[in-house]
């Protein structure tokens, strides 16, 4: 049986996916573009001339320390925040999975950070973490530890993760527990009756089974490590202390915008483009197999 | 290997109650068929043995040991699924050996457990495919598998049938009683189909909302009902329920006579109207109007005569074959 809906004629379809492809069109191919001939080239300090220089931008920045230490900001900023905020969020489903009244509610709750926009939630941790007005600085001091993440990296670091994990764990949430509902409660039965206990049944057929929800979460946490954590980073810590936060993301907007370095920050860009690409066709390899067991 | 009893048991889902008070005491290595229709409780009462369900009140003991607050790995017991339930990312090998992995088993053993199951059951060739690559009597076979390598007290089987198609049932049903002789393990099996419970059943039980209407051999039940639910339930085609008042009698209650026991006579008890007839070859199904306008039933042998459409024919039957039942449709 046929359930999709067919189009007549090219002209209909054509005119529906537009405003889609205009959309794609001007603030995706169109500035993608600008950033790879921009990569290409070193504009004056003015502005007014550009100057050819190939693939020099690249070279200089795989040999820039700077460059090289923001990477490794960026592999430990993203696997913290993927780790941390879908860990919670697995441990949660889980939870609401075993809660059978409630669970509606429960289920609202988690969701709501969700609507909350990056840069808005990078402000209340700020506020909850502002090392002179903060709540949580406060009681933080009443036990005898002095939270200051403007000065110390680590804190830093730490903070941001938080403040970016935390939004996304009603995202993972709700993946996580679609993916647990759609396991066969016969099937964990089954296994409870074969003799394993909740544990055992975790690890050897709830894990295994919710594999392919999991292997889409971790890359769709990574993109969004890498990229949609902008606002709070900018709002928290604005990639300080000392870099010590300056994912590179943060830093494409830091060297073009801030340091008006235009030629290297369209590299970076370029940089990012295609990690991007790869997670992307990762991805879609992977979900055209989704179905592995 | 062990006696399985329930005593008084009941169940409630929030305030309304779906079983109230089945007894039951199997004996070790009876094979005892649970039949009631959809929705009487019987797969509820199944859980409850097998302890994903809580019990309400009432107690479920195996060889003698209460076991309502124990867990369901701690009972002994193996169950087989209505949809198999399969673990699906695992081997056929890997399905029969999870339990026993669990229990730690030693390898040899595991092996040597899995391949006699295997032969049992004619799964020798697929013991590398996952449950997906396999038939659904295939699945069948492993869910069996499943259940007897850990050689359990107590089998459970929720219409372990029912997703197959009617010539692999039989077949199924076969290997399952002989399977259950053979290992002479307890079993609890349910299912909504008489005819299984009648060709598997050392005993059956007849559920009837909730409630087990009659406990008995299958031929003893089918012979003997108690209530006018089991009459009707058990036999096919169903047994013929008349008013006392259609044959001239007073009273409130019902009497049922089986449509093998009925007979087109030239004279009888009662005259009825001839709808239409199903000839099966070794016999025929007469189906009558009965002065009321309800449908009666008479099975005849293939060489007797058959009333045309819309004639008037009379029926008769012996007296002693006449179930009677009260009007709160107990055997009078
Ligand atoms: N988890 C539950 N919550 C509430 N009511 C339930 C629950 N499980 C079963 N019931 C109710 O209990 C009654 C018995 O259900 P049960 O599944 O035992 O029927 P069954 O005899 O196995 O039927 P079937 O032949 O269709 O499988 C039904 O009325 C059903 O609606
Ligand atoms: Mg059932």
């Amino acid at each position: 049986m046929e359930k999709r809906v067919t189009f007549k004629g090219v002209w209909l379809p054509l005119l529906l996916v537009l405003p889609q492809l205009v959309i794609t069109a001007v603030f995706f191919f169109y500035p993608a573009g600008q950033a790879v001939w921009q990569s290409l080239f070193i504009p004056d300090p003015f502005g007014l001339s550009m100057q050819w220089v190939g693939l020099g931008n690249f070279e200089y920045l795989l040999s820039d320390p700077y460059y090289r230490a923001s990477f490794v900001t960026t592999a430990v900023f993203s696997v913290l925040v993927t780790v941390v905020s879908m860990g919670v969020a697995l441990v949660l489903a889980v939870l609401a999975d075993r809660l059978i009244k409630g669970s509606g509610a429960y289920r609202t709750l988690l969701i709501w950070p969700y609507a909350v926009a990056p840069a808005v939630a990078g402000v209340l941790w700020m506020f909850m973490f502002n090392t002179r007005v903060g709540v949580v600085t406060w009681y933080l001091g009443q036990l005898g530890y002095d939270w200051n993440h403007v000065l110390n990296g680590t804190e830093a670091m730490g903070l941001v993760v938080v403040a970016s994990a935390w939004g996304r764990i009603s995202y993972n949430f709700l993946f996580f527990l679609a993916g647990l509902q759609a396991i066969p409660r016969s099937v964990i039965e089954a296994a409870a009756i074969d003799g394993a206990r909740f544990w055992t049944r975790f690890r050897t057929i709830v894990w295994p089974l919710l594999s392919p929800t999991t292997f889409f979460l971790l890359v769709v946490n990574i993109i969004y490590a890498f990229f949609e954590t902008f606002g709070v980073i900018h709002t928290i810590t604005a990639g300080g202390p000392q870099q010590s936060t300056t994912i590179l993301v943060y830093k494409v907007y830091a060297d073009g915008f801030v340091g008006q370095d235009l030629g290297s920050s369209a590299a970076q860009s370029v940089i990012l483009l295609v990690v991007v690409s790869i997670l992307t066709i990762v991805q879609f390899k992977f979900v055209e197999r989704r179905v592995h067991y | 290997m062990a006696s399985l009893t329930l005593e008084n048991v009941r169940k409630s889902f929030g305030p309304t109650e779906v079983i109230h008070g089945v007894d039951i005491d199997v004996k070790d290595g009876e094979f005892i068929v649970i039949v009631g229709p959809s929705g009487c409780g019987k797969s509820t009462l199944l859980r409850m043995v097998a302890g994903l369900e809580t019990v309400t009140s009432g107690t479920v003991s195996i060889d003698g040991r209460v076991v309502n607050g124990v867990e369901p790995m701690d009972r002994d017991i193996a169950m087989v699924f209505q949809n198999y339930a399969l673990y699906p990312h695992m081997s056929v090998f890997d399905n029969m050996a999870y339990g026993l992995k669990i229990a730690k088993t030693p390898k040899p053993e595991i092996e040597a457990r899995v391949a006699q199951a295997a032969k049992m059951l004619q799964l020798e060739p697929y013991l590398q495919r996952r449950p997906r690559e396999l038939s659904g009597g295939q699945r069948q076979r492993v869910a069996m598998g499943r259940a007897i390598v850990r050689k359990p007290a107590v089998f459970l089987f929720d219409e372990p049938l029912s997703n197959l198609d009617a010539k692999l049932r039989v077949q199924m049903r076969l290997e399952i009683k002989t399977l259950q002789r053979d290992l002479g393990v307890t079993s609890l099996y349910v299912t909504h189909d008489q005819v299984e419970a009648m060709t598997l059943a050392d005993r059956m039980i007849v559920m009837n909302g909730g409630v087990a209407d009659q406990i008995g051999a299958p031929l003893e039940v089918y012979a003997n009902p108690q209530t006018a639910f089991v009459a009707g339930f058990i036999g096919s085609p169903p047994t013929n329920f008349l008013a006392p008042a259609m044959l001239g009698q007073s009273g409130d209650g019902q009497i049922g006579i089986r449509p093998e026991h009925v007979r087109l006579a030239p004279s009888g008890q009662l005259t009825a109207r001839a709808a239409y007839s199903e000839a099966l070859g070794a016999e025929t199904l007469v189906h009558l109007r009965g002065p009321n306008g309800g449908l009666l039933t008479v099975r005849q042998d293939a060489g007797e005569p058959i009333p045309e459409e819309g004639a008037e024919v009379s029926l008769d039957w012996d007296v002693d074959r006449e179930m009677r039942f009260g009007p709160d449709g107990r055997r009078a």
